[in-house]
Parts: structure tokens; C-alpha cells; sequence
């Protein structure tokens, strides 16, 4: 594994170099928005990475909370199940179902609802299955340490891309408003970690996760339900994309969800660390004042 | 094109800024190892 990470930041540091060529020389220019468009591909896959954290740290947490009382934790196992099972029948159903299908929003598909069910399933055991419920505490701080950094990267190049496109740097719309909400959460839980010396912070931190995760998906649908001066979405909702900046925004995804994962690594161990040292000093605090007596 | 740079560059800023109080955090954590091992 320590071999492993040196080699994973070489390629990862070569893919973010590639993705950034082919940010700036391959994606065709934009024709009304000029150079200043290329924006997007840095914008667009912190926004989808700081996601992905922000739910990892949702399931972490749902988990951490769960699995700490063994009938609980078979609820939830069995409630995952059933929303899955669940989702997939809908998907079928709406896909049978004409008028149903009709009422999706556009760019939606009756598979799309079901492959959400599976996925998040599929990733609520997956992270289970690896991590311990200590270790899931560990994973939450470290996910959401990490999606506020990329979700600092979308509130500033946002303002930058807006400022000679819109003419402002901000506005108050729904789908700007709602991300910085989102920011302003996961920085207060990570202010609640920082500075609670209960022994109950971890427990708070978790809830405080499980709600503030709900903004996500407002964030992520606002722009399909509400009018926002926020641009509408390219990959579904009835966008489209020139297939030659698709394959520029999905490659840059891809790197930038390889450099946080490796993030996600480091700051992991470093926290996994952190609990030891911590371990160690209380034990030794208890051990001293015995030696002191004899 | 400078609005452009400025993203690019603050995106690789806030990042670069992250990773070194990642790595400031873990070299004093070393440190307290370290200390912890003597004792």
C-alpha cells in the first residue's frame, strides 16, 4: 500500500496535466462566451466531486449512527434493500406506464431512477463492508473536510465565470443560494468537530450530516425545477453538449475524482493516526498518576 | 482569458493550500509519535 500511493500521485498528477491540455487546447471555444466557457470544466467536476463527497459522508454517518445498536443496524440494512427494490419497480412501472412516463421531467429515464436505487444501495454496502464503525466516523470527517475544499473551488470559479458572462459576480438565486448553504453547513460541522470536547460529538457531527446532506439534492435539482439565471443542465434535464466538451468534462471528472480520492487517502490515514495518538496519550494520562503512587 | 487564468489559478491555490496544512498536520502528528515513543 505505501508503494502504491507514490505511484497513484504520479498518474493522477499526469491525468489532472492531460485533462488540463485538453481543457484549454482541445475543448472547442464556446461561440458566444468565448475562452472564459473553459471555466466550466473545472467548475462542473469539483461541483460532481464535492457531491460524491458530501453523500459519502451521508452514508458514513447514516452508518455510524446505525450500526452502533445491532437491532437498528438490520432496519437499516433492510430498509436499503427495500428502497432499492423499491426504486427499480418504479423504474419499470413508469417505463410500462405511458402517462407516467410522460410526467418525468425531460432527460429523465424510467432506468436512470432504478440505476439510482442500485447504486446507492450498492454503495451504502460497499462502505460497510470496508470500513468498521469506528473507521466510518473517520471516513465522514475526512469526506467532508474534502468535499468543502472542492466545494470552495465551485463558489469562487462560479463568481469568476459569472463576472464577465452575467456582468455580476453573484445573485441570489436558488441554485447559488443552495450551494452556499451547502458550503455553510459542512463548514459548521467541521467547526462542531473542531471545538466539541463532548464525548458526544461524534453523534451530533453524524445527525448533523444526515440533515445537511438534504441540500444536495436541492442543490443538484435546482436548476430543473426552479428559474435560476444559473445555466440550465447540459447532461440531462433536456441539455445538450457538443460531444467533443462532453469528453473534456468527463475526463477532467475522472482526474479530479482520482486527486481527491488520493486526498481522501491521506487525510483518512492522517485522522486513523490522529485517533491512535490520541488513544495512547489517555491511556498514558490514566497510567501516571498509578506510577506516581507506588 | 484572465477570468480564465484566475479560475484555473485559484482552483489549484485553494488545492495546494489544502494539501500543505494536510501535510503540516501530519508532521506534527510525527512529532507527538515520536515524543510518545521516547517516553
Amino acid at each position: 500500500m505505501k508503494k502504491a500511493f507514490p505511484i497513484l500521485g504520479i498518474l493522477t498528477a499526469v491525468f489532472l496535466s492531460y485533462a488540463l491540455y485538453l481543457a484549454m487546447v482541445v475543448a472547442p471555444r464556446e461561440q458566444t462566451m468565448g475562452d472564459v466557457q473553459r471555466i466550466f470544466y473545472y467548475h462542473v467536476p469539483s461541483a460532481w466531486t464535492a457531491f460524491l463527497l458530501f453523500f459519502l459522508n451521508f452514508l458514513a454517518s447514516i452508518q455510524y449512527l446505525v450500526r452502533r445498536n445491532p437491532s437498528n443496524d438490520k432496519i437499516a440494512n433492510w430498509t436499503v434493500i427495500t428502497l432499492a427494490v423499491v426504486t427499480c419497480v418504479a423504474g419499470v412501472v413508469i417505463g410500462v406506464v405511458p402517462d407516467l412516463k410522460s410526467a418525468l421531467p425531460e432527460g429523465t429515464y424510467p432506468s436512470s431512477i432504478a440505476t439510482t436505487g442500485i447504486i446507492i444501495a450498492g454503495m451504502y454496502f460497499l462502505v460497510r463492508k470496508l470500513f468498521s464503525v469506528e473507521a466510518t466516523d473517520a471516513l465522514a470527517v475526512t469526506t467532508a473536510e474534502v468535499g468543502v475544499v472542492f466545494c470552495t473551488v465551485v463558489l469562487v470559479t462560479g463568481p469568476l465565470w459569472a463576472r464577465p458572462v452575467w456582468g455580476i459576480w453573484w445573485t441570489w438565486d436558488v441554485r447559488l443560494t443552495s450551494t452556499l448553504v451547502l458550503w455553510l453547513i459542512y463548514v459548521s460541522y467541521l467547526v462542531l468537530r473542531r471545538f466539541s470536547s463532548s464525548g458526544q460529538t461524534p453523534v451530533m457531527a453524524a445527525a448533523l450530516a444526515v440533515f445537511g446532506a438534504l441540500d444536495v439534492p436541492l442543490v443538484y435539482f435546482s436548476i430543473w425545477i426552479f428559474r435560476t439565471q444559473h445555466p440550465q443542465p447540459v447532461i440531462g434535464g433536456g441539455g445538450s453538449i457538443d460531444p467533443r466538451m462532453l469528453h473534456v468534462l468527463l475526463m477532467n471528472w475522472l482526474a479530479f475524482l482520482c486527486f481527491a480520492f488520493l486526498v481522501c487517502w491521506s487525510r483518512y490515514r492522517l485522522e486513523r493516526m490522529k485517533r491512535e495518538v490520541e488513544e495512547t496519550q489517555a491511556l498514558e494520562a490514566l497510567l501516571e498518576p498509578r506510577s506516581m503512587t507506588r | 482569458m484572465n477570468f480564465l487564468y484566475a479560475a484555473y489559478g485559484a482552483t489549484w491555490a485553494i488545492h495546494i493550500v489544502y494539501l500543505i496544512t494536510v501535510a503540516r498536520r501530519y508532521s506534527r502528528l510525527k512529532q507527538e509519535i515520536d515524543e510518545l515513543n521516547r517516553k
